[in-house]
């Protein structure tokens, strides 16, 4: 008897509290998409870098979104120069160099507008909820997302581990290397 | 109100459909009787006078049940027969065919339907529509390439799932012209209510009209409005999913639009094709379908027209 | 008649009965409660917990069929309507309708065998605290939006890796591994009890036929469980660590899963009609006055259901495109099992043919079983044809048919035993007037609900769709279907309600009110901790019903200063040795504490499994430390053979 007076007190608690890695956002961006002004591509600054507070990327926290930029990932063919994230035609995404940058703004920015040497532009053919998650997908490629929100190993051929179980740490970009 | 009879196992418009239901009535008989019997003594047995148990009792009633048990294995053999000679006879032919050859891929949500041909130009690829010839045999090939789906056109043949890594296949016939339905059966993730299939059965003459046509590639647009609609469509978002053959557009992990106005629904069977379903469709695709793979992308009103106008030239 | 069971004669004085009161009840307080072992407590625990689990997912098929009433219904959107259906089910299949039937056999087999306890009390009690901790794993999960989506039996590719995101279906898979577990546990208590614990002359040709069905149930636990483990052990891989075993590119296999999944799930569904199907026999023969007629043939049926159940997984997975002559075989064993159901069946109606029906609340139960189960029975004969599954599968037919036989072979069995045990577990009556409106309720709400979804299922309507559309016109008889589902509602809270009020204001209950013939009857109503105060020897089949029964030997001689129990041999239960049962403790409940912490961390990490094996091991070693008179010397002394008999009167 004691459980059937208690469970739906339990239940009601419970309730209350939201998980972010498990929300499925169809339709709208989260508020976190909304980005202030310009973007620096280089590290270099007059006098010393200005300290920022890391922000993180609208789906950095969210499987539902890392796992959409996973499909879109291949489905927009980013493995033709990418491949699954080793390079080829194109960087490495999985490793710690980054050309421009590993800010969510500074990555956006790199599929958004294109980068010398071969990456285009996307931003005029993928709109902006899909460009977040193949940011959140590159973040999980070099292991800046929690394990548990991070994809597992794909029902293919798996070019790696899953991103969930790859090693490598990547320095937040917040400082001198 | 009954259900319609578009998308139903009683209503056969085939060959394999109506060996299935004469099996169901011949089922469905067997059953009402059985379940008569088992009422009617039971009411007999809980209304009866009280009676004293006697030893000769026993016996004639261990009897009786030896006897309903042996009546029930042979009923049970009985219908063993009758469903190994339907499933031979709803399976593939014997002898040899000359059948139509399609291959149906599913998706997450939606069928991509492809009819084969030796010599490339002659293949036809749409999407969520199937048209066959009235009484040739169709081999239908499916495969998955996401999860597991069920294709199933009840009026024509029973159900055959789509298995990624795995080739089926399913072998139907339709005798009756008409229009049905058939709709995904293998629960498959967020839209799975919303995976639906048009199943246009025609006269040989007005399938290869159809099929001529679906062949052509898209006509070039001639109005400064539905220029500007191919401009958005083949250099925008959608041809990065959907491929126009005749364009620029090739994307493939979206239905082929080529002939978008040929068929009867928008969405594998979730809206009319008209113009404002359409409108609505584009402008929004997550409210008609939410969870679908289809982004809005944010068009302006005249953009949208414009699109719209566009599309409505495939014809 | 049997005369009220008089515990202070028969051999035992008022001090002696004092001091067995004192040895085996529970202890107080709150280590108390945690330390119970007593199999009654237990099994009502399991009881009653399943129950609330019961009306958690009642009220999920409820927000279901509010939101299919209407075409392109908006209630519920894809996303929570899919994880209603499948928490509806998953709860139904392994919170409720698994646990409650071995919480009736917990509860009533020691003492239909005449019992003092059952066998391995400690892990009985570790299976409860696991299941309790399962069903508050999955409601708290699903309160965090973590709730499973892909399907009671959760098929891969979709709940797997790529497609089944976040920890859903994780969440799912560690269910199934408690809810295993805790099945395992009860299901080896009951096997040792029923084979080891039954009083002296009741030979397993005597034994009552619930107990026998709670037997054969129990084994097929044991037997299709460790695949279901396998199943969702390896989906657990497959996401976490990335193993390929469902993953067709790298040399796995979707299908796998189907028939890891279905090879127990099928077994699964013959575990929960069993029990049902044991109550039957047991109701059947009380409400008529006399044994039920062909024991042996009913007994068979039993085990042969049994084995035949194993034999038919692939009857779930007839539309996968596996090659014809194989999938005839599985028609033909799905065809075969209903003989051995059908000759059950013939069997009770000759017992009420030959027999003077009393028309109580149990045996209007008994009488809706018949009406329901045989029709489900029937549309499986249906189902288990290859062609005409192939139009059938994965509609609503099916949906109709496993309510049919699911509700019918186990619910009803189940409701009309709460109600033909209710006095023997709280020494009150429940409103026999209030009874029987409710069971009319139920079996009209009942049919309303299921029987139009055969006919939709047939006019082409699929399952697991949160939604359909206005122009297919199934919009009438699903309206139908939601009106039942009302009425169901109705009548499952009053019967609720009938229980709450008679533990309240009931008529004292009398010691055998339905005048049955199994030796629960031969104690009081609620029975004493330690059930029979001299242990009851049996010397046919309906012992109560014997007219020997006054002068049936008893045993005396077993201690009353610890927690003896009589060990007997599995043929004819001939005594064999005395044994000395552990007292309460509160190391089940620590090791299932530290499991709990181990399948759950398990969802996040790998290393779970290792540093959550620590605390369970310390648990277990806990458990089984050896206390004092346990060790050798009182081995020693409990080989001395058994208690000595005297006559009853």
């Amino acid at each position: 008897m004691t459980t059937a007076r208690w469970l739906p007190v339990w239940l009601l608690l419970v309730a209350s509290v939201a998980c972010e890695r498990e929300t499925r956002r169809y339709r709208e961006l989260p508020a976190s998409a909304s980005r202030p002004g310009a973007i620096a591509i280089s590290e270099l600054e007059p006098g010393g870098r200005t300290p920022r507070t890391p922000v993180l990327s609208p789906y950095q926290e969210n499987a539902y979104g890392i796992a959409e930029g996973k499909r879109l990932y291949s489905a927009y063919n980013c493995n033709g120069c990418h491949a699954q994230g080793g390079g080829g035609i194109g960087p490495a995404l999985m490793d710690e160099k980054w050309l421009y940058g590993s800010e969510p703004d500074q990555i956006y920015s790199s599929i958004a507008q294109g980068r010398p040497n071969g990456m285009p532009a996307f931003g005029s053919r993928v709109p902006a909820q899909q460009l977040w998650q193949l940011v959140a997908y590159v973040q999980a490629l070099s292991v800046q997302v929690p394990r548990d929100a991070a994809p597992s190993r794909s029902d293919d051929l798996n070019g790696h581990a899953a991103e969930a179980q790859l090693d490598i740490k990547v320095p937040r970009m917040t400082g001198h290397r | 109100m009954m259900p319609v009879d578009y998308q139903s196992a009683l209503h056969p418009a085939g060959p394999q459909a109506a060996s299935i239901a004469q099996l169901w009535w011949f089922m469905l008989a067997v059953c009402v009787v059985v379940y008569g019997l088992v009422m009617a003594t039971l009411v007999a047995a809980v209304f009866r006078a009280h009676a004293v148990r006697q030893a000769q009792a026993e016996r004639s009633l261990t009897r009786t049940v030896t006897t309903a048990t042996a009546l029930t294995t042979v009923a049970l053999f009985g219908i063993l027969v009758a469903s190994v000679r339907t499933g031979r006879a709803v399976g593939p032919p014997d002898g040899p065919v000359d059948p139509l050859g399609v291959e149906v891929t599913g998706y997450q949500w939606w069928w991509d339907v492809e009819y084969q041909s030796p010599s490339p130009p002659n293949t036809v690829r749409t999407a969520n529509e199937l048209h066959v010839p009235v009484g040739r045999p169709v081999r239908i090939l499916l495969a998955a390439t996401d999860v597991i789906h069920s294709l199933w056109i009840p009026n024509l043949h029973g159900k055959m799932d789509l298995i990624p890594g795995r080739r089926t296949e399913l072998w139907l016939q339709a005798d009756t012209p008409g229009v049905y339905r058939g709709q995904c059966a293998e629960f498959c993730g967020l839209q799975h209510a919303h995976m639906a299939l048009t199943v246009v059965v025609e006269s040989p003459a007005a399938f290869e009209q159809w099929y001529a046509a679906q062949k052509q590639p898209a006509r070039p647009s001639s109005t400064t409005q539905t220029q500007h609609g191919e401009q958005l469509v083949t250099r925008g978002p959608c041809a990065l999913c959907h491929s126009v053959r005749g364009t620029d557009a090739g994307g493939r992990p979206g239905p082929d639009l080529t002939h978008l106005q040929s068929r009867r629904t928008l969405a594998a069977g979730t809206l009319p094709n008209a113009r404002q379903p359409l409108e609505i469709w584009i402008t929004d695709p997550q409210h008609v379908k939410p969870g679908v793979k289809m982004p809005p992308v944010g068009l302006s009103t005249e953009e949208r027209a414009a699109v719209v106008a566009y599309l409505e030239t495939l014809r | 008649m049997t005369p009220p069971y008089d515990q202070s004669g028969d051999g035992l004085s008022n001090a002696e009965i004092e001091q067995l009161t004192d040895t085996w009840r529970e202890p107080p307080g709150l280590v108390g409660w945690l330390s119970a072992v007593d199999h009654k407590t237990i099994g009502l625990r399991f009881i009653v917990t399943a129950f609330t689990f019961f009306v958690l997912a009642g009220l999920l098929a409820a927000a279901m069929r509010v939101q299919l009433a209407r075409p392109d219904n908006d209630v519920l959107g894809p996303d929570l309507y899919n994880q209603v259906f499948t928490i509806h089910g998953t709860t139904m299949m392994f919170l409720f309708a698994v646990p409650v039937v071995l919480g009736i056999g917990i509860y009533f087999v020691p003492l239909m065998v005449g019992a003092r306890a059952i066998a391995f009390p400690r892990l009985l009690a570790f299976s409860y605290w696991m299941y309790l901790a399962s069903g508050l794993f999955l409601y708290t999960m699903f309160g965090l939006n973590v709730g499973p989506d892909r399907g009671w039996f959760s098929y891969v590719p979709l709940a797997g890796p790529e497609y089944g995101v976040g920890k859903r279906a994780d969440v799912w898979a560690q269910l199934v591994t408690f809810t295993e577990t805790s099945g395992l546990g009860v299901a080896v208590c009951l096997v040792v009890t029923i084979f080891k614990l039954r009083a002296p002359g009741m030979s397993l040709n005597r034994m009552p036929l619930f107990v026998w069905a709670e037997l054969v149930t129990a084994f097929m636990v044991i037997f299709s469980m460790p695949s279901v483990f396998l199943a969702s052990g390896t989906l657990i891989m497959d996401r976490l660590v990335g193993t390929h075993f469902y993953n067709h590119a790298e040399g796995g296999d979707p299908l796998l899963w189907q028939h890891l999944f279905w090879f127990f799930a099928h077994p699964e569904v013959y575990i929960i009609f069993l029990p049902g199907n044991g109550l039957v026999s047991t109701i059947v023969s009380t409400f008529s006055g006399r044994p039920a007629f062909g024991y042996t043939a009913l007994v068979l049926s039993l085990v042969s259901t049994g084995f035949i159940g194993f034999g038919v997984w692939v009857h779930h997975m007839f539309t996968t495109g596996l090659p014809q002559f194989g999938v005839s075989f599985f028609t033909a064993a799905s065809l075969m099992i209903v003989v051995p159901t059908g000759l059950q069946v013939f069997c009770w109606v000759a017992t009420l043919w030959s027999g003077h029906v009393r028309f109580a609340t149990p045996m209007l139960y008994a009488l809706g079983f018949f009406q329901v189960f045989v029709l489900g029975g029937l549309t499986g004969v249906m189902l288990a044809s290859v062609p005409l599954d192939a139009q059938l599968h994965d509609t609503f037919f099916v949906v109709a048919h496993f309510h049919y036989v699911l509700i019918g072979g186990s619910l009803f069995p189940l409701l009309g035993g709460l109600v033909y045990w209710f006095p023997k577990v709280t020494g009150r009556m429940l409103d026999e007037r209030l009874g029987r409106v409710v069971f009319w309720l139920f079996v009209v709400g009942f049919n309303v609900t299921f029987f139009p979804q055969h006919l939709l299922g047939l006019m082409g309507m699929p399952r697991r769709v949160y939604t359909y559309p206005a122009e297919m016109r199934w919009g009438t008889l699903n309206l139908l279907s939601s009106l039942g589902a009302a009425i169901m509602f109705v009548a499952l809270s009053l019967y609720l309600w009938n229980i709450v009020r008679a533990l309240r204001h009931g008529t004292p209950a009398p010691g055998n009110p339905w005048q049955a013939s199994t030796l629960e009857w031969a104690t009081t109503s609620p029975p004493p901790p330690y059930n029979f105060a001299p242990l009851p020897t049996v010397s046919n089949r309906e012992p109560l019903w014997s007219a020997s029964w006054p002068d049936q030997p008893i045993i005396t001689g077993l201690a009353t200063d610890r927690r003896e129990v009589l060990v007997t041999r599995l043929m004819d239960a001939d005594p064999d040795h005395r044994r000395e049962f552990p007292a309460p403790s509160p190391w089940p409940f620590i090791t299932a504490v530290a499991a709990t912490g181990l399948y759950v961390g398990s969802i996040f990490t790998p290393w779970a499994v290792l540093w959550g094996a620590i605390p369970t091991t310390l648990g277990v070693l806990g458990w089984v430390w050896p206390r004092h008179g346990q060790r050798p010397s009182d081995l020693a002394r409990a080989l001395g053979g058994a208690g000595t008999e005297q006559r009853r009167s």
